[in-house]
């Protein structure tokens, strides 16, 4: 096959897409004179319509997307994103208002983020949200500096952070960023928090825990409201990462089990688009003690109008421009409003039921290193599979063989070639069962003809990549002639 | 595979002494793990180290790990070649893959260290 070229090696000087008509009034000329304007853009690609069109295309089918086919990446919550949303987000009244537009001529605008940090807040038992953080990992930070801010007030921010060793690679990184010292926490046999290691490392110089629930293998922290007496009797916080909340929505709160601070991934949970098909949205919840500490603007309801606060003296400031990712939320409600309480609840419960399927389907064909119950995802090893020499890349690569997208892959770190499986409530019996059969496939492969596993991907339009040389010297700029 | 003058950690470092000089590196079990290593973060010359304390992180295309110092002691060499040639570690873990060379300060610290054969018997009852 063709490898498709870049856009700026199809371009051909003089080339474009759109002509406009010639001016049939004087032209003014010189306007911009003594400004400093750049009269060309440097290899800018000049091509024609159909060229841009069918180079986008063509990279778009080269592509695979929740809309071709189950998406069973572990930790990402990868659910069909519904289409009305997209209708709904369009709305003119949505789309077209200006993020600086004064707060009498956005009411509506306004009174959206209010109603969705107030349902978030139901859904996950706390007292305040803010939509600002752009994405979960901005959600960790915030968190953090609110947790700093409150200890701060107090008249002493603390040291220390503790995570458990099978935490997101983005919670070590947040409390870092904000000035903490992480301290890890191990994982017992059943892949949970071990409490003596806590109670020993928790104290008060600690700030703050950080814990993701379930956690990233999947196992829901059985202890989570023993582990909360832990934190709080220091004076610590509990931080949830929200990520995993797809588990959890409508059947039990985290504020409940002693969670002070949540961020949750709207482009998890709340089906809005991931990636490249839409900016990301983490908002965060707190319980009323920290609420002082928020970002500002807050969004508040005065004499039967929504105006933005900013006269809050303790806040931590803003963490975005304007009113987070707005559009993002607009969907989120979209979401939350065409499935209503009972239907969040059905979330979870499918997503569960889903997962736990696939489990028990593929238990005899591939390890299960934990062999405690799991909620919405489950963690595979290839540690039957090493005995033929076939490692989690090998399965992953031929699982794109056989179309479909594969798990994520060697995390979490406590589990060796791992394969995070998570199918999310969005799939149905017949797509469950064509990915159990590819699994079941690539184990009888393994077995009987190893090799074919450890050249995979064979059908694909780019086969394996040099992910080492990729690594170690990256061209991450074009340059023509080179 | 795991030479018989090294001392080994929990964590798959090793070390091999010589006078008061310390060499350090990563297992082959650790490598072999982490998969093809693409950068390895060294610490300054000069710096000093207590036990268990971070020496730097390791990137492979899997993840990124800490390596731990198993001695204490001060930072004397780092070995330079591995920015160009990370490949070292996976190539030869336990030579030209080695990390940094330390002054000891407590030659104790070794006492709580694994012999070739330990550190051997101890990774069979990692991987059951």
């Amino acid at each position: 096959m063709i490898r498709e070229p870049l856009i700026f090696e199809i371009s051909d000087k003089g080339k474009r897409a759109f002509r406009l008509p010639k001016l049939d009034i004087k032209a003014k000329k010189h306007v911009f004179e003594g400004l400093a304007i750049r009269d060309e853009i440097q290899d800018f690609p000049q091509v024609s319509e159909v060229e841009v069109v069918r180079h986008f295309t063509r990279l778009s089918q080269q592509n695979y997307c929740v809309d071709l086919g189950i998406y069973p990446l572990g930790s990402c919550t990868m659910k069909y994103n519904p289409k009305v949303n997209e209708k709904v987000a369009a709305l003119d009244g949505f789309a077209q208002s200006h993020p600086l537009a004064p707060a009498d001529m956005v009411q509506g605008n306004l009174e959206i983020i209010k109603l969705v940090e107030d349902y978030l807040g139901e859904i996950a038992g706390l007292d305040a949200f803010t939509l600002q953080p752009s994405a979960g990992a901005q959600g960790e930070l915030t968190g953090m500096m609110l947790i700093h801010a409150c200890h701060q007030a107090r008249g002493n921010p603390r040291k220390i952070v503790l995570i458990p060793d099978s935490a997101h690679g983005t919670n070590p990184s947040s409390a870092h960023l904000c000035g903490y010292t992480v301290q890890e926490i191990k994982s017992n046999e059943n892949g949970t928090i071990d409490l003596a290691d806590l109670s020993e490392r928790m104290t008060e110089d600690v700030a703050a825990l950080m814990v993701t629930n379930p956690n990233t293998l999947g196992v829901f922290e059985y202890d989570i409201c023993k582990i909360a007496e832990i934190v709080h009797a220091k004076g610590g916080f509990v931080y949830m990462d929200g990520a995993n909340m797809n588990a959890l929505t409508g059947i039990c709160r985290p504020g409940d089990m002693g969670v002070d601070v949540i961020h949750i991934n709207l482009h998890k949970t709340f089906s809005t688009p991931h990636g490249g098909g839409g900016p990301g949205s983490g908002p965060v919840g707190v319980k009323a003690v920290l609420e002082p500490y928020l970002p500002i603007p807050r969004v508040e309801k005065k004499d039967g109008a929504f105006v933005l606060n900013f006269d809050r003296p303790n806040s931590i400031g803003r963490v975005r421009g304007f009113h987070g990712n707005f559009l993002v939320v607009v969907r989120a409600l979209a979401y939350m409003l065409s499935l209503g309480p009972d239907g969040i609840r059905e979330i979870a419960e499918i997503a569960v039921l889903n997962a736990n399927y696939i489990r028990k389907s593929l238990d005899k064909d591939y390890h299960l290193k934990y062999t405690t119950p799991t909620l919405h995802e489950c963690v595979f090893s290839d540690k039957f599979q090493k005995e033929f020499g076939v490692s989690n890349l090998d399965i992953a690569k031929r699982l794109i063989d056989l179309g479909v997208h594969p798990p994520t892959m060697s995390f979490p770190l406590i589990v060796h070639g791992a394969l995070m499986v998570e199918p999310t409530e969005t799939e149905s019996r017949r797509d469950l069962d064509m990915f159990i059969e590819a699994m079941k496939q690539i184990a009888r492969e393994a077995k009987e003809d190893p090799e074919i596993l450890k050249t995979a991907p064979h059908y694909s339009y780019i086969r394996r990549l040099d992910e080492t040389t990729a690594a170690r010297n990256p061209i991450v700029k074009w340059e023509r002639g080179k | 595979m795991y030479p018989n003058n090294y001392h080994y950690t929990k964590d798959h470092e090793w070390v091999a002494v010589s006078g008061d000089t310390a060499t350090v590196g990563i297992t082959d079990y650790a490598q072999n793990h982490l998969g093809d290593v693409v950068y390895i973060e060294l610490p300054a010359v000069g710096k000093h180290l207590d036990v268990h304390q971070t020496i730097g992180s390791i990137e492979s295309v899997k993840a990124v790990s800490e390596v731990f110092s198993p001695v204490s002691g001060e930072v004397v060499e780092a070995n330079a070649d591995l920015n160009n040639s990370p490949e070292a570690v996976n190539q030869d873990p336990h030579g030209k893959g080695w990390i940094i060379r330390l002054k000891m300060k407590n030659k104790g610290d070794l006492q709580a260290l694994m012999s070739a054969a330990d550190y051997e018997k101890y990774l069979e009852g990692l991987e059951a």
